[in-house]
């Protein structure tokens, strides 16, 4: 799977790239794709209520209707209707880059088949609410696509006469059909609406609003491209001639010629085969996962910060268990641990200045705990003297970390960027272990835990606990999301930041702010 | 000045997906059926005769029946294949035996086919035996038809109609 992967994350790399020139991060929308979708689906949703208000769903008034919204009220019903059929468009266009991306991210596997799994009959609904929507205007397309669909079912063994009877002739065609038609193209978007919430259920906090400058571009950009080139109809269905050259919708209907010629057991069977695939993914091959995170009781006082942080709902906090005078504990769901350490970076607990009592966190990964982190950071802090130090904290999944390493440049490879506790930013700081700290990662809005990031920007803003203390110089932190494609732009940083220290009056301690806020009794700092 | 020429590439990009979109939504056109020709869309559900004639049950076999279920007649259910011939200007375009549908081979046999056929003036004709007799045919019609280019006629068949109906 990874040859199929590592080309496709090289392109959305490339891309994603690309677009963060021109979009400011939170902007991109490769980030967004997920709640694109979701912008699109309301879209499509109020477009179709104002078009179903003047949509007749009579065998001979349905094309007339359609042709009323279109000529005689395009400035209204006509640009809805467009509206319409580019948002449906669009919703495909974001939901297959959408699972592609996944897919190239490897954030499908483990914990995540839920949402893949889940997200496969959404995709199935989409395609089944947009055909049917197309049948509706009963134009030459819409007797196309009422043809070959029910051809198609027909080479299922279960039907007592053809459903493509149905449309043999005129005489054969009765209004109760699209009755039929529209409760189908009604209900079954319903449907995918609740699979979505389904689809969200394991996700914490999901992105389900694209940013209010991105959703005002796309309407804008689909209004323009509705009032530019409205979607017409393509002539009324006439069931006694056969249908010439269509303009088809190739994002819904890429596979209807396929379906028209191939037989009905290849057409069906890959039909089946793909679906299974498509479920199956996630475990071909079933990813490894490291142990899952660990809750160390007598060092839990049930503060709820991991509980908040847990970007997978995997902790839940549960009545005192131990006899501790502390209301609550968090208990780790296994099923729902993607081992990413969050939790262990949230835990006032992990703090490499506590030297009295045996550093252990309240919350940690038991194959990379925060006393093993401490180790490693002053093992690889042996710096010479006369250089510029500069420790770099990366994650597995963002800049590769491979070769950095240098006389003024140490690095360290965390799970997520948001398992480092900020207090160890404090650490090798105040110790004058290094003279600067780099904080790198994956892209901005795409961590592949999905909240290092953000809880890693906010605690070093101290808009989030554990907060970097105050008296940290932010001059000597350096901060880089640049995901695997940003190994370039972390060397230009790493020289440029060199330089910047160097320019520093020497000692971290140098520029030190008063900590004004109250330390917390939750707090074990050394 | 940056961010003017940053909202100026948001622009190109909002632009260049809408183009993407409403130019693949109804591009390129898709020719379905091959221009200058006609075609003849054959199609129907028939249930034909049963495989054996329903027959009395003696009173010996009403008795040994649950006194709920006695009746004077049983039926096979099993119907016989229906055998189809389309004939254009002399040529067969069609034969086939259609089979019962249903687990129990007591549905109607079904046929759902489509030719592709020169336009101009044709002779059709259209058979069909729905009984136990192995030869001949039950229902025939046939019938001179003009054809125009990118026409559609359908072949239905309704027993209680009389039989094939041209439309």
């Amino acid at each position: 799977m990874e040859i199929l992967r590592a080309p496709l994350r090289f392109v959305f790399d490339r891309t994603e790239r690309l677009l963060g020139l021109v979009f400011p991060p939170h902007w991109n929308p490769m980030l967004n794709l997920g709640a694109l979708g979701f912008f699109f689906f309301w879209i499509i949703t109020v477009s179709g209520v104002y078009v179903y208000i003047f949509f007749d769903t009579g065998v001979t008034q349905a094309y007339d209707s359609v042709e009323y919204m279109t000529h005689d009220q395009w400035y209204a019903a006509g640009v809805m209707r467009s509206l319409h059929r580019y948002a449906s468009d669009g919703l495909i266009v974001v939901m297959l880059l959408h699972i592609a991306r996944e897919f190239a991210l490897d954030r499908y596997r483990g914990v995540r088949w839920f949402s893949w799994v889940t997200g496969v009959p959404v995709l199935v609904m989409v395609y089944a609410a947009g055909i049917t929507g197309y049948w509706l205007v009963w134009d030459r397309l819409a007797q196309y696509v009422a043809i070959v669909s029910t051809e198609w079912l027909d080479q299922l063994p279960i039907f007592g006469e053809p459903i493509a009877r149905n449309f043999l002739s005129a005489a054969t065609l009765e209004s109760r059909f699209f009755t039929l038609m529209v409760f189908i193209h009604i209900a079954v978007p319903l449907i995918a609406l609740i699979l979505l919430w389904v689809h969200l259920q394991r996700v914490s906090r999901p992105n389900i609003n694209p940013p209010r400058g991105l959703a005002i571009g796309t309407l804008a950009s689909l209004l323009v491209l509705s009032l530019v080139h409205p979607a017409l109809s393509q002539g009324p269905a006439d069931l006694s001639k056969v249908v010439g050259p269509i303009g088809l919708d190739w994002f819904y209907l890429p596979l209807y010629p396929v379906l028209e010629h191939w037989p009905g057991t290849v057409t069906w069977g890959g039909a089946g085969a793909l679906l299974l695939m498509f479920i199956a993914i996630p475990w071909l091959p079933p990813l490894r996962k490291p142990p899952v995170a660990r809750v160390d009781l007598p060092n839990c006082n049930g503060c709820m910060r991991c509980f908040n942080d847990c970007p997978y709902n995997a902790i839940a906090m549960r009545e005192r268990s131990d006899g501790l005078p502390f209301e609550r504990q968090a208990v780790v769901e296994p099923s729902l641990c993607v081992s990413c350490g969050i939790c262990a970076g949230a835990c006032p607990t992990a703090t490499p200045f506590r030297r009295a009592s045996e550093l252990v966190a309240g919350i940690d990964l038991p194959d990379m705990t925060v006393a093993e982190l401490r180790e490693e950071v002053e093992t690889r802090c042996a710096f010479r003297k006369d250089e510029i130090r500069i420790l770099v904290f990366g994650c597995d999944h963002g800049v590769s970390l491979r070769g950095i390493d240098g006389a003024s440049v140490k690095s360290i490879s965390l799970r997520c960027i948001g398992q480092l506790p900020p207090s160890f930013i404090d650490y090798v700081l105040s110790k004058r272990l290094v003279d600067g700290v780099v904080l790198t990662g994956c892209s901005e809005n795409s961590c592949y835990a999905r909240l290092g990031i953000e809880w890693t920007n906010e605690r070093v803003a101290r808009e989030r606990d554990p907060m970097l203390r105050a008296r940290v110089p932010r001059e000597r932190i350096r901060v880089l999301w640049a995901g695997r494609a940003g190994r370039r732009k972390l060397e230009a940083l790493l020289t440029q930041f060199a330089g910047d220290l160097a320019s520093l009056p020497p000692g971290a301690s140098a520029v030190h702010k008063p900590d004004t806020r109250e330390p917390s009794k939750e707090l074990v700092d050394g | 000045m940056v961010k003017v020429l940053q909202y100026a590439g948001q622009a190109v990009v909002y632009a260049a997906v809408a183009v993407l979109i409403g130019y693949f939504a109804s591009r390129p056109l898709y020719q379905q059926f091959p221009d200058g020709q006609a075609q003849i869309k054959l199609s129907f559900a028939h249930g034909a005769a049963r495989v054996r004639d329903c027959r009395r049950l003696t009173p010996q076999e009403i008795a040994k029946l649950p006194p709920n279920e006695r009746r004077p007649n049983t039926c096979d259910r099993a119907r016989v294949t229906v055998r189809v011939q389309l004939d254009l200007d002399g040529k067969i375009i069609y034969d086939a035996d259609l089979p019962p549908t249903g687990l129990a081979g007591d549905g109607p046999a079904r046929v759902y086919q489509k030719f592709a056929v020169p336009p101009g003036r044709h002779v059709l004709i259209a058979r069909l035996r729905d009984g136990r007799d192995t030869a001949g045919f039950n229902y025939e019609t046939r019938q001179e038809i003009e054809l125009a280019p990118g026409q559609n006629l359908a072949v239905d068949f309704k027993s209680d109609v009389g039989g094939f109906i041209f439309q």
